[in-house]
């Protein structure tokens, strides 16, 4: 999970990754920013994170991402 | 029909009383079918066999995958003992491998019969270009509405694939989905998860929905008729006669178009979505005050909402986290620096992105150039953001009233400018009419009555600009307050009714429509 | 207000709230058409003329139906004075001869006169000729199924009959050219004609016309025949004499085949058909003087002569009261020819002051 909060930090460093839960509906995160982030996870978690998983739920907050890695890891 | 004809106007009143008065709620779908039906059927009698094979394609690949799918899964979990890690990866890659051949198919015939009917003389023409005997052009009918409802049966295929949505086993609820007649003329394009429940169980008529809709509907017309249809009449002089109005007449055609574009197609989403509300029909919003965006990626993530997500969700995203664009991701970061390297792929993805969404725009080169325009000045302000972020460190002026106001209004000029495109419709003739707004100076000309000379008299002007000037004030109370005015004026129900009265006057008198006036044609009709 | 209210008058409220917004639509859009619609005050006043027949009160024994040949070629007062006619003209702009046959049956449903009089000129036109022609002679009608056949009848390309039930579709545009007579005029309007006389008191000799170009076929159309036949029946079936006539006016040219068509139904239907061309020398018309636009139409002193010499035509041939000696009849007409004469002299008046007229026709035209 940290490792998670690092790779957000690194896109935006002045966001509360911690506590925001409404990254895609306040537009924080835009399309660019998932894909870095799809790819920062590929390389470190070993997890390929597919096209239909793109969606708001699994993007607004570093929890939802870091539920949606961990399912993808037991896969 | 054209939204602005009399027999549309007569077609969706009879249509809204029927439905209401007449019909239980759980047949309500079966009248819109044949309501979208009909309306197809007057438009030209052959549509209804592209639209029909469009959604007979969708409709079947969608159970054979749906069932497949169910089936080994099934046949997994029966078989769950005999299975090691291994093989079980193994059968899970050759089984979906059916399963992505049926989503291909039903990809190539659908998107074959939008290349067929809207590109053929497109690619013939461009062919032609190289070629000392030309070829003759294919007369083929490009069906109204095709490239919205087939991207709209390309979402729910590629959806079924992936399993997010269930398949519709029910053909005609499904050629309902395909064909549903206030999105066929310019979108929304609606996602099948988004408006299949609310299309299949419509809610009942109810006051607030109701008047809603209507004021709506009233509120698109009265855009399109008073502001886009008037307008368009001074755009088309400037813009057909462009070696007459060069220099500073560009600026105006700028200004006019950003106007009549934003009123026309708005204002025809307006007519769709309120008659769909009305109808107890929610339908996706496609705007969101895009001529206040800061920057020109906002602004697409504001102006045709649903098309430039369906780009992102359908292209971009599976184009950027494919295998293949990973393992580029990697290289370009290990040998071109982290920096530059994670941007490689997502910039590959954004060009097809835009390149996609230019031809999507229309069969012609202006389309294209459009598009990767786009792509480029995307791109341009991506790579300028860092000095953006040093250049705010230093001096301060992010989150200004003012620098706010800037942003907007260079974000509004820099759209405007991409727009001259789609009026001069000629990628040369634009960028020299482009250009001379810098070295032809007759900004004195506009200003010796020449304006009045387009088609145009003062008090068109006149309407026009109030007509504008309300619908800024109705856009601002929207980004101030939060919410639609529409909503605010019906917690006061006799100003509300006030409203609704006045919109209908003024544009029953002071529309542009009938004999004297053309009815131009939606821009986004035919696509 | 509130739901707490009570739910049933919060009930009548929203109703109330609906029902006077419809209302309100209603009453602005009608109230806006009035508004909107040409009302034909000033300069081109034509359009205003078939309107006014109904509010004429007299009973007219003699219709006179047909275009400019007849509403400015006989003085309907000269016909009253002189031999006691009560007569009307059913005249407009260019009006065709289904408007003619539509304003009859129009008519019809009013009073049903002793004689018809059609002046033939229009016979010449087949075809629909001009949106404002048709606009000028059909938007005066009253309802009924007469005024939705003459529509269908004379649109041209790109008119819709929506346009004729619902005015302000087709006149909404105007909002950028009302004028002062538009807000004065939006409830009542002003006499334009003495029961559908258009009177003028300039003058303007008649001049050289230019010669008739020789036409390919002299055929008169087969519509415009079909509802000079149409009229024909129409009065038989009301006992009404049916009588033809050509003004006296030399242009627009009026061929000798023409003529020869026209004498022939005549005969055929035993109906009398005058042609007044032949005739001027014992009208008395003298051209220098009796015309006042170089001899297209007559002025007053030549719509005079002309009612005085058909008006002995009628009284010799047709039975026809005297309404001079019908006193409640007599009382309306006073009021015409007081109108009348007072229209003269202000005419007069300005033809003296400027020796042109300003307050009507082309000089008075408003844009």
């Amino acid at each position: 999970m940290d490792e998670l909060i690092e790779i957000l930090q690194d896109l935006h460093s002045d966001v509360d990754f911690e506590t925001c839960t409404t990254l895609i509906d306040d537009k924080i995160l835009d399309s660019f920013d998932i894909v870095s982030i799809v790819s920062e996870v590929n390389d470190r978690f070993d997890v390929a994170i597919p096209a239909k998983e793109l969606i708001p739920e699994n993007f607004n907050s570093a929890a939802a991402l870091w539920a949606l890695i961990s399912r993808l890891e037991e896969d | 029909m054209l939204f602005t004809s009399l027999q549309f106007i007569v077609f969706i009143a009879v249509l809204t009383a029927v439905y209401h008065l007449f019909v239980p709620q759980n047949e309500k779908w079966g009248l819109l079918l044949i309501a979208s039906l009909a309306f197809y059927f007057f438009a030209d009698p052959r549509y209804l066999i592209f639209i029909g094979v469009t959604a007979f394609t969708a409709y079947v690949f969608a159970i054979l995958t749906e069932d497949y799918n169910s089936k080994r899964k099934a046949y997994l979990k029966a078989n769950k003992e005999s299975f090691d890690s291994e093989s079980k990866k193994k059968y899970k890659a050759t089984t979906a491998r059916v399963s992505k051949l049926f989503l291909a198919l039903a990809l190539i015939i659908n998107l074959g019969i939008l290349a067929a009917t809207k590109y053929t003389n497109f690619v013939i023409d461009t062919i032609n270009t190289w070629r000392t005997e030309p070829l003759s052009f294919v007369n083929i009918i490009i069906p109204m509405g095709i490239s919205f409802y087939t991207f709209q049966t390309v979402s729910y295929s590629i959806d079924i694939s992936r399993g997010t949505v269930k398949a519709q086993r029910n053909f005609w609820k499904f050629l309902l989905f395909t064909s549903f007649f206030p999105q066929l003329v310019q979108g929304p394009i609606s996602r099948y998860g988004d408006l299949s429940e609310t299309l299949y169980n419509p809610k009942p008529l109810e006051l607030r929905n109701f008047s809603l809709g209507l004021i709506r509907i009233l509120w698109g017309y009265f855009k399109k008729l008073v502001i886009a249809d008037r307008l368009v009449i001074g755009l088309k002089t400037l813009v057909e006669t462009p070696d007459e109005y060069k220099g500073a007449y560009v600026f105006v055609v700028m200004m006019l178009y950003a106007a009549q574009l934003y009123c026309d197609f708005t204002g025809g989403i307006d007519i769709t979505i309120g008659i769909a509300q009305t109808l107890g029909v929610t339908v996706k919003e496609n705007f969101d005050l895009p001529y206040f965006s800061k920057n020109i990626k906002e602004y697409w993530n504001r102006w045709h909402m649903t098309m430039g997500t369906w780009f992102t969700d359908y292209i971009f995203y599976p184009l950027s986290v494919s295998p293949t664009m990973l393992k580029l991701s990697k290289w370009s970061r290990q040998h071109l620096g982290n920096a530059i390297g994670k941007r490689v792929t997502v910039y590959i993805s954004c060009f097809c992105v835009w390149l996609a969404t230019g031809i999507w725009h229309g069969a012609a080169w202006h389309f294209v150039v459009w598009g990767l325009m786009n792509f480029v000045v995307i791109m341009a302000s991506q790579e300028l953001e860092p000095l953006y972020a040093k250049f705010h460190n230093k001096f301060g002026f992010k989150g200004k009233k003012w620098y706010s106001a800037f942003e907007i209004l260079r974000t509004f000029l820099l759209m405007s400018s991409l727009k001259l495109f789609d009026c001069y419709r000629d990628v040369g003739l634009t960028f020299k009419m482009f250009g001379s707004m810098f070295y032809t100076f007759n900004i004195g000309k506009l200003f010796n009555g020449s304006l009045l000379e387009l088609g145009l008299n003062k008090g068109d002007y006149w309407v026009a600009s109030i007509a504008l000037v309300i619908v800024f004030l109705v856009s601002l109370y929207k980004k101030l307050k939060g919410r639609e005015a529409r909503e605010m004026l019906f917690e006061k129900l006799p100003l509300f009714v006030l409203c609704a009265v006045c919109l209908l006057l003024a544009t029953v008198v002071f529309g542009a429509y009938g004999t004297g006036f053309d009815a131009s044609q939606f821009i986004y009709n035919q696509f | 207000m509130k739901k707490v209210k009570g739910f049933s008058l919060y009930k009548v409220y929203v109703v109330s709230c609906i029902v006077l917004g419809i209302a309100a639509a209603f009453f602005g859009l009608w109230f806006l058409q009035k508004l909107l619609v040409p009302k034909y005050q000033r300069g081109v006043v034509e359009g205003a003329m078939i309107a006014e027949y109904y509010d004429s009160e007299e009973p007219h024994e003699v219709i006179f139906l047909g275009d400019c040949e007849v509403y400015e070629n006989i003085s309907t007062v000269a016909l009253y004075r002189d031999y006691g006619i009560s007569s009307y003209i059913r005249g407009s702009a260019q009006q065709l001869t289904w408007q003619s046959y539509y304003l009859l049956e129009d008519t019809l449903r009013y009073e049903t006169p002793r004689v018809v009089v059609f002046n033939v000129l229009a016979l010449k036109y087949g075809e629909p000729q001009s949106e404002s022609y048709n606009r000028m002679t059909l938007d005066g009608m009253a309802w009924s199924s007469s005024k939705w056949n003459a529509i269908e009848a004379s649109m041209t390309e790109g008119e819709n009959m929506i346009d004729y039930v619902f005015p302000i579709l087709r006149y909404h545009s105007r909002w950028n050219e009302l004028t002062r007579t538009d807000f004065e005029h939006v409830f009542q309007r002003d006499r334009v004609t003495i029961n559908g006389y258009y009177m003028r008191t300039d003058i303007l000799p008649e001049a050289e016309f230019p010669s008739s170009m020789p036409l390919a076929d002299y055929t008169l159309p087969e519509t415009s025949m079909e509802y000079l036949e149409m009229m024909f029946d129409l009065c038989r079936e009301n006992d009404i004499e049916f009588v033809l006539i050509k003004a006296p006016t030399l242009y627009p040219y009026w061929y000798e085949e023409w003529d020869d068509q026209v004498r022939e139904f005549a005969d055929s239907h035993h109906i009398p058909y005058i042609n007044y061309i032949q005739l001027r020398d014992q009208i008395g018309l003298d051209m220098t003087t009796d015309t006042y636009d170089a001899g297209l139409h007559l002025n007053l002193a030549g719509a005079e002569k002309f009612a005085d010499y058909i008006g002995r035509y009628l009284v010799i041939n047709y039975d026809l009261t005297d309404y001079r000696e019908v006193p409640e009849v007599a009382r309306l007409w006073e009021d015409d020819i007081q109108f009348y004469d007072q229209l003269r002299d202000a005419q007069n008046a300005e033809l003296a002051e400027y020796g042109e007229l300003r307050s009507w026709g082309a000089n008075a035209i408003e844009n």
